[in-house]
């Protein structure tokens, strides 16, 4: 493991190392007998959680765990007094009324969503809130050179007046790393930061908390790719069901895949990609030729020259780093909402089509489900029932007037066929956890009962058994006939799932191969060439 | 799972603590009824009971009509993450424009109405082309639409002044009430008609907040303790029966407040029951999902405002016809009444969330603020600050339960 390479990078602070060899012993975070309720859902009872100094501690657990709800009582998100039981740093305790309190205590989180604000420089989004004062201004030149030591520090090697919307999502996330270390934070706790990150990125970052911790930075890691978990954590913590299941350590060799899975699960999974018949029929469900698009926003063409088919009955993959133009495909294929200028011909089953609106690929049988699943995907602010039947309320209306019954129990279908866990389906899709949120988008698309499944990263951010739910269900609709196009950057899950794999590379298919063909290495070279 | 379903408890000390649950996690929906209730016996205290008196609901009624149809549209347009400005001199104008077509072309009142409402909502449907389809942003589009209409007033009435109204038609819209049922002639210091509407308005709620409960119970949903749910049914009886019994003391039911009754009714339908409802909230609640389910962003801003631009002509006609004339000045301010009563009734301003039903009552919550303040001689200067006091207060309630209960 890295720890015992010292970083190439000056740590600015040179103490800092020293500082945390003295100390080893005491736990530098303690949450004691935490205990958080939301109406209707018990998300921790009685959990603790202890991290010692300098150490990069994973904490895993199924959607809905309570994982991120831990952190946000460890950050103030949750203030002292909505929650019971006690914070220690330190050993001292702590009662953060607000995010500010912990940041003064050094807790700094980054979320999932990135906090940046898109059209300000990366100097200034590193500094704000923190901005460097002379007398009651701002010292820009001061700004500017304390933003490139941070900047280096993390690695991130782009202009500081850069504004963080031209930067793509892997150097958004140092940006967020750069602003937490910008001030001397002690606990730095990331919630799923390689979710939305390539390998290469993902590998950097993970690189980048080795380094940190060579620093002295302890790090909390909430992530549910266990590989990287098993890669990098000193210590890996267990939720269930809002309870700690157990603490692993590395050193002592308890780190191991199944195990985590057990103990996440509470069974035993062997083989995550649940086996299914390969009985592709001959028929072209779909296909594009010629696709062409051109972005007239970026003034760029994003697709050249596409050629791709599925047949009924399979599971195509589409595989390729992220940024290569898998969405972009897909979303000009499903009635072109950023308006591309396309040009090409689409075929499904046989019948040339155009679509101007999604409406009208909708009404033709596709169905999109979207990459990102907060942003274009749900409406949070409206419940379970209003998210799964939007893209359909025709069925469930007479004369425009909604049947409220049907919708029910529809919603309650998918509810219960997708196992999605909350309280009740009038619960705003906003209260649920990641994964959760996710099955609720997929219920949407399987609601308008589509030929052709398009799902662009249908796993993200989704915990192994829910995973294995995902893909049994892919499986059950294949074999009902759906066809499947499934993009993904995961390749063990290309590998695992698809009948035919496509790779994408900077807009172009690079390369197509049945999956008994296919390796890891070989889609690698043709998404990256 | 959720202690709300608990449908027991017939000890007092559960009956409080229930009442005291219910309304805590209900607060926001709640709040603004509380609000206009205190209101209400504040100004009826300090007016020695003018305020409650027959006389004074119905004027205080229809004074409301025309703001009140206002921020039934205003609702969904702020609920669309837009905002129109244009809504107040649009109807001012558009109230000239009936005058107009009364006495200086001679039409028939039942040609200028729906004339005057088609002319709306091709204003509307202006906006929404700027908008939506060049997208301008709404702030812009609609004040540009403001000085364009105000212009429009002053040129309309600039021969004339003030064009005055002779259709007793027309004008019974803002003074006129419902007739009484043909017949009945005992009982001659009560309106008849006014009471039996009042008593099957009662009926009809009580029988669907009923058959609303079973359906819930059915699906295992969470629905009120029985005796909040009596408590609820009882209060809200009483309510209505206590104002029908006032209207019915003076002249019966405006013709103001049935329009408002129609207007409330008809918009609360489509947005809780249709599908076109729920699509306006969902391009609210977030626009590039609901494009991406299908649903057409640019068709719901023209149907927005197009209603928006209608409502404003029904508003600006309800004006003038309470006046029986066309002023100068018709339609000033009257937007920022509207986005006020819509506020204050609950919308949101990120987008997706307020009810026509909330928005009615803010609007007879600033309504009654001006009333109750002018009954008690209150200078106008005075008058501004409080309101503008309520809605800051409205907007502070919002934010601050935003995160409570569901
Ligand atoms: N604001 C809220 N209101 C109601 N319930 C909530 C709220 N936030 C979280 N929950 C519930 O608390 C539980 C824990 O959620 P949390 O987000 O902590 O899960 P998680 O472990 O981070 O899951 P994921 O891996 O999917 O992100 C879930 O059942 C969730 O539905
Ligand atoms: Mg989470």
């Amino acid at each position: 493991m890295g720890e015992t390479s010292f970083p190439k990078l000056v740590s600015p602070n040179p103490q800092e190392s020293a500082h945390v060899e003295g100390t080893m012993a005491e736990p530098l975070l303690e949450m004691r007998n935490i205990t958080k309720t939301f109406p209707g859902v018990k998300a921790l009872s009685d959990v603790s959680f202890e991290v010692n100094k300098g150490e990069i501690h994973c904490l895993v657990g199924e959607n809905g765990a309570g994982k991120s709800t831990l952190m946000k009582v460890l950050s103030g998100v949750y203030p002292h007094g909505e929650y019971t039981g006690k914070i220690f740093i330190e050993g001292v305790e702590q009662t953060f009324h607000s995010i500010r309190d912990s940041e003064k205590a050094g807790i700094a989180i980054i979320y999932q969503e990135l906090a940046l604000v898109p059209e300000m420089t990366v100097y200034e989004n590193i500094f704000l809130t923190n901005e460097i004062r002379n007398g009651p201004l701002i010292d820009w030149n001061e700004t500017v050179k304390r933003a490139s030591e941070v900047m280096k520090r993390v690695g991130l090697d782009v202009n500081p007046a850069a504004k963080i919307k031209t930067l793509g999502v892997g150097k958004q996330q140092l940006v967020e790393i750069a602003k937490a270390l910008s001030r001397d934070v002690k606990i730095l706790i990331l919630d799923e930061p390689t979710s939305a990150l390539n390998e290469v990125d993902s590998e950097n970052l993970l690189n980048l908390l080795r380094d940190l911790k060579a620093n002295g930075v302890t790090c909390i890691l909430i992530s549910h790719k266990l590989v990287e978990v098993i890669g990098i954590a000193d210590k890996v913590t267990v939720l269930r069901d809002g309870k700690t299941i157990s603490t692993l350590n590395a050193h002592a060799g308890e780190v191991k895949e199944n195990v985590i899975i057990k103990h996440m699960v509470g069974r035993e999974i062997d083989n995550i990609y649940p086996k299914r018949e390969h009985i592709v029929s001959d028929e072209i469900m779909f296909e594009v030729r010629n696709w062409n698009a051109y972005n007239p926003a970026l003034g760029r063409k994003i697709l050249k020259d596409i050629n791709f088919h599925v047949k009924k009955g399979e599971i195509v993959g589409i595989s390729g780093l992220m940024g290569s133009g898998r969405t972009e495909l897909a979303l000009s294929i499903f009635g072109n909402p950023d308006k591309y200028r396309v040009d090409g011909e689409l075929y499904i089953k046989g019948k040339k089509q155009r679509f101007h609106h999604p409406n009208q690929a909708i009404g033709a049988g596709v169905a999109y489900v979207t990459e990102d699943r907060k942003g274009d995907g749900l409406i949070l602010i409206q419940d379970v029932k209003q998210n799964i039947t939007i893209a359909n309320l025709r069925a469930l209306s007479k004369r425009g007037v909604i049947d409220f019954n049907s919708e029910i129990q529809a919603a309650e279908q998918y509810k219960q066929s997708l196992n999605i866990k909350t309280p009740t389906i009038e619960q705003k899709v906003m209260n649920l956890s990641g994964g959760n949120q996710q099955k609720v988008s997929l219920g949407k698309w399987l609601f308008v009962k589509p030929d052709i499944l398009i799902l662009d990263e249908p796993t993200r951010g989704i915990d192994v058994g829910a995973k294995f739910e995902i893909y049994t269900i892919m499986n059950s609709l294949v074999q009902q006939g759906m066809s499947i196009i499934m993009i993904s950057s995961e390749l063990p899950e290309i590998l695992g799932m698809s009948d035919r794999i496509y790779v994408v590379s900077s807009g172009s298919i690079t390369g197509e191969m049945p999956v008994e063909e296919a390796t890891q290495e070989k889609i690698m070279n043709l998404a990256t060439n | 799972m959720s202690s709300a379903t608990t449908t027991r408890g017939s000890k007092p000390v559960s009956f409080i603590s229930n009442i005291a649950r219910v309304l805590s996690e209900n607060v926001r929906e709640y709040g603004m009824f509380i609000a206009l209730f205190a209101i209400m016996i504040i100004f009826t205290i300090t007016t020695e009971g003018t305020f409650m008196s027959s006389r004074n609901i119905v004027n205080l009624v229809n004074q409301a009509g025309y703001i009140a149809v206002l921020a039934v549209g205003m609702t969904l347009v702020i609920v669309i993450r837009q905002i129109d400005l244009s809504v107040g001199f649009l109807g001012g104008f558009l109230g000239a424009v009936a005058a107009i077509g009364m006495t200086q072309w001679n039409l028939p009142v039942y040609i200028v109405i729906p004339m005057v409402l088609v002319l709306g909502i091709l204003a509307g449907m202006i906006i929404a082309f700027l908008v939506g389809q060049l997208g301008i942003p709404s702030f812009v589009a609609s004040l540009a639409g403001w000085l364009i209409y105000r212009g429009a007033i002053l040129v309309v009435t600039e021969a004339t002044g003030t064009i005055i109204i002779n259709d007793d038609t027309f004008n019974a819209l803002g003074n006129g009430f419902i007739p009484e049922i043909p017949g009945l002639t005992f009982w001659p210091e009560i309106h008849k008609l006014t009471l039996l509407l009042g008593i099957i308005g009662i009926v009809m709620l009580i029988f669907n907040e009923i058959k609303n409960r079973k359906n819930k119970l059915a699906y295992n949903f969470d629905v009120l303790p029985m005796d909040v749910f009596i408590l609820k049914l009882v209060f809200m009886s009483v309510l209505i029966g206590a104002v029908t019994w006032l209207l019915a003391g003076y002249q019966g039911l405006s013709w103001t407040a049935v329009v408002v009754l129609v207007v409330v009714a008809v918009y609360n339908f489509i947005t809780t029951r249709t599908v076109l409802g729920r699509h306006i909230y969902a391009v609210g609640g977030n626009p590039e999902a609901a494009e991406l389910s299908g649903i057409d962003v640019k068709k719901i801003t023209y149907i927005v405002f197009g209603s928006m631009g209608m409502l404003s002509a029904l508003s600006g006609m309800l004006f003038a016809s309470r006046l029986r004339s066309a002023t100068t000045t018709a339609g000033t301010l009257w937007e920022l009444d509207a986005i006020a009563a819509a506020y204050v009734g609950g919308v949101s301003a990120a987008g997706g969330v307020g009810k026509v039903v909330g928005s009615i009552i803010g609007a007879l919550v600033m309504m009654s603020l001006t009333n109750g303040m002018n009954l008690m001689g209150i200078g106008i200067s005075y008058q501004y600050m409080v309101r503008g006091a309520v809605l800051a207060a409205a907007v502070i309630f919002d934010v601050a339960t935003r995160n409570r209960g569901k």
